[in-house]
């Protein structure tokens, strides 16, 4: 066997031993940006602020609406959301919009939806409930702005 | 901004049969150069070789395909590379060393694969559910010491190079500190789960550090004492630096304490110092880690001499597979302790980074499995056998390129050494079957995930009328929202007679039309309804309610 043989069947296998190591590193890649990737598609679809958003009755001028929400106390404190037009999910399940890393909470805790053109929290059946301020809350209730909504130990508002 | 929705879920199971395909290519090509080089020729037990550790993976894929099908896709393939190339440079040395293939290390190398392969596939179809193992916190706190100084029991153990960490039973030997690694990030795991607010929440500050309290210090100074008796008494400082580097690491993971890493830097540094004072054999290491070239060390540091030379001569991308000479009296233990400079030689600086890319693969995977558990208990259970791994891989390494003492640990996978493959594999099948219960989906079924148990909530919620009754109502179904995610507009107009403000009133429970509310489809218009949906708990904490209901 030739000695340029054997040095390309060298320099060939480290080519290789490298594009296996690398591809892994893409596979990674991809696992880490999937959902980031995923994510500016949905917003797109869903405008950040909803001012001027499309199926909105205009009679709301005042007060604008809030475009964030942020939560105020809880293990996320100081973590905002922007606010769209879809639904948000919040509860300790993965496919949550926010997450809750809460032993209080329940998977799917409670939702919080824009209809004409205000933010209303409804709780989805959680074992300890979903407050607004002091209240227990059922169904779908509007947030006023400044509103604390509790969900086991989170506290969240809606800020513009 | 939308729900995030459960798109359809991937696997990964087909980009890890490409993978392992490529894995195995590798170290089949590689036993071919190895032909090549030495013999001038395909070696003939090359379709044998590559159809057994063919057969080998492929079992494990399938095995992980039926029994943890969202597990990572990369652990796998990295194992099995790390592990082919390991097998394929043992097989080098023994072509060198004229050894015939049924006495050969590559064939014990090659059994005990097996046989951990056949341990990983058990732990993948028993092990249903990782946190079954933080029942045996305790147990596996003592079975790991037991392991861990089974070595010191007379007739049992016996001193090897030095070391005291092996046992021999008859004609077999074990390194029974391998496994003890994984019994001892049992119990790290388990018992810091539950320690960890005392650990990480009582105690003074000092400058910018938080102290522990002193009653605290104890499982840390036990974990001092036991890692100091391996390393003066096993004469051990890899095994004892793994250990207590896995202890101190779990602990500031779980309290986020930087004063704990601190005490612990401070008392491993402190011990060993004074074992250095101390004791000869350590003090020897030392004398030698630092001086090896020095005329007097030459005896006892040969091995790391030979070491350096090998890799220097390998350079950049290698003498080339099978044309090195790292065997023999150029590089004594090149099959076990000093694989990785016998693999510098022969692959080169290119080869070498690829394999401790491949290690800190495995490494990620393990912290990122760990971070992805959705139980406590296995976020520290995946990070510390990660953790392990790196520590093995970093005292291995650091010692043949001195930049710590060199000791007897194994490389994962690519050492000759049967317990240690065997607890290498463990630990991946173990990282498997967290990965896959962290990444797999929620099915609806499921209902409300995690929630407490009704016994432990707190009794102010417990002994609260509404919240009975609300469980009583929801009894246990889930409320499923709708699939666009939107809710229907429902609103309780006929509950407005009944309900004024909120917070006004109290007792609402006695109200009719409260449990069986008529839904209508009316929709609300502007924000102005504030509060007559919403009930008042009698007992609702203390907030600030300014807000809460403010028409």
């Amino acid at each position: 066997m030739s000695e340029l043989t054997l040095t390309l069947l060298r320099l060939g296998f480290l080519a290789v031993l490298w594009l296996l190591v690398l591809s892994v590193v893409a596979v990674l890649r991809r696992d880490l940006f999937n959902s980031a990737a995923r994510r500016p598609a949905m917003a797109g679809a869903a405008p950040a602020p909803a001012r001027g958003g499309g199926g909105r009755p205009p009679a709301q001028q005042e007060p604008p609406p809030p475009t964030h929400l942020v939560v105020t106390a809880g293990s996320l404190k100081g973590t905002t959301i922007p606010l769209g037009q879809a639904p948000i999910l919040l509860g300790r399940a993965p496919e949550s919009t926010l997450v809750l890393d809460d032993d209080f909470a329940s998977g799917r805790h409670a939702r919080l939806s824009l209809r004409h053109g205000v933010w209303m929290v409804e709780d989805l059946g959680s074992t300890n409930g979903t407050f607004l301020g002091r209240n227990r809350v059922q169904d779908p209730v509007p947030i006023a702005p400044g509103a604390q909504v509790r969900i086991g130990r989170t506290v969240l508002e809606l800020r513009r | 901004m939308a729900a995030a929705r459960s798109a359809a879920p991937r696997t990964g199971r087909n980009m890890e049969a490409l993978l392992i395909v490529v894995a195995i290519g590798l170290a089949i090509g590689a036993y071919a150069m190895v032909g090549l080089a030495v013999n001038d020729a395909l070696p003939p037990g090359m379709l044998g070789y590559g159809a057994g550790l063919g057969a080998l993976a492929l079992v494990l894929h399938l095995v992980v395909r039926k029994f943890a099908p969202y597990a990572d896709p990369t652990l796998l393939p990295l194992a099995m590379l790390l592990n082919g190339l390991g097998l394929v440079m043992i097989h080098r040395v023994d072509l060198a060393l004229g050894k015939g293939f049924l006495g050969s290390a590559a064939f014990k190398q090659l059994l005990w694969t097996t046989l951990a392969v056949v341990a990983a596939t058990v732990i993948i179809v028993w092990l249903r559910d990782h946190r079954q193992l933080s029942r045996y916190t305790y147990s596996a706190m003592a079975g790991g010491l037991v392991l861990l100084l089974l070595p010191l029991v007379p007739f049992l153990g016996r001193t090897v190079n030095g070391a005291r960490i092996w046992i021999f039973i008859g004609p077999f030997s074990f390194q029974p500190s391998e496994i003890a690694k994984i019994l001892l990030t049992i119990f790290f795991a388990g018992y810091l789960v539950t320690a960890r607010d005392s650990l990480s929440l009582a105690g003074r500050k000092v400058l910018w550090m938080q102290l522990p309290r002193a009653k605290d210090l104890g499982p840390l100074l036990t974990a001092w004492g036991v890692t100091l008796a391996v390393l003066v008494f096993e004469r051990d400082l890899g095994t004892s630096l793994l250990f207590f580097g896995l202890f101190i690491g779990l602990l500031y993971i779980a309290t986020e304490r930087v004063s704990w890493v601190v005490l612990g830097m401070g008392l491993f540094l402190g011990g060993a110092f004074v074992a250095t004072q101390l004791f000869s054999h350590v003090q020897g290491r030392v004398n030698y880690w630092l001086h090896p070239f020095r005329e007097d060390m030459i005896d006892s540091s040969t091995q790391i001499v030979q070491g350096i030379f090998g890799m220097a001569s390998g350079g950049l991308i290698g003498t080339g597979l099978g044309e090195g000479s790292p065997y023999g009296t150029t590089l004594s233990y090149s099959q076990s302790d000093m694989i990785f400079a016998a693999l510098g030689e022969e692959l080169g600086l290119a080869g070498l980074f690829a394999i401790l890319l491949a290690f800190a693969l495995i490494v990620e995977r393990g912290l990122r499995t760990g971070i992805a558990a959705r139980d406590g208990f296995g976020k520290l259970f995946a990070t510390g056998l990660a953790l392990s791994m790196a520590l093995q891989v970093f005292v291995v390494v650091g010692g043949i390129t001195r930049v710590i003492p060199l000791t007897g640990l194994t490389l994962p996978f690519m050492a000759a050494g049967g317990s240690s493959l065997l607890a290498n594999w463990m630990i991946i099948a173990i990282l498997l079957r967290i990965s896959d219960s962290s990444r797999r989906p929620p099915t609806a079924s499921e209902g409300p995930l995690f929630d407490l148990p009704f016994d432990e909530l707190p009794d102010e919620l417990k002994n609260d009328p509404e919240f009975q009754e609300d469980r009583r109502r929801l009894g246990g179904q889930e409320n499923e929202p709708n699939s666009q995610g939107i809710p229907v507009g429902h609103s309780r107009a006929s509950e407005d007679q009944h309900y004024r403000s909120a917070d006004t009133e109290h007792g609402w429970d006695d109200q009719p039309g409260l449990d069986e509310p008529e839904w209508d489809n009316r929709p609300r218009t502007g924000g102005h309804q504030l509060g007559q949906n919403t009930r008042r708990r009698p007992d609702a904490p203390d907030y600030d309610q300014e807000s809460a209901v403010n028409r």
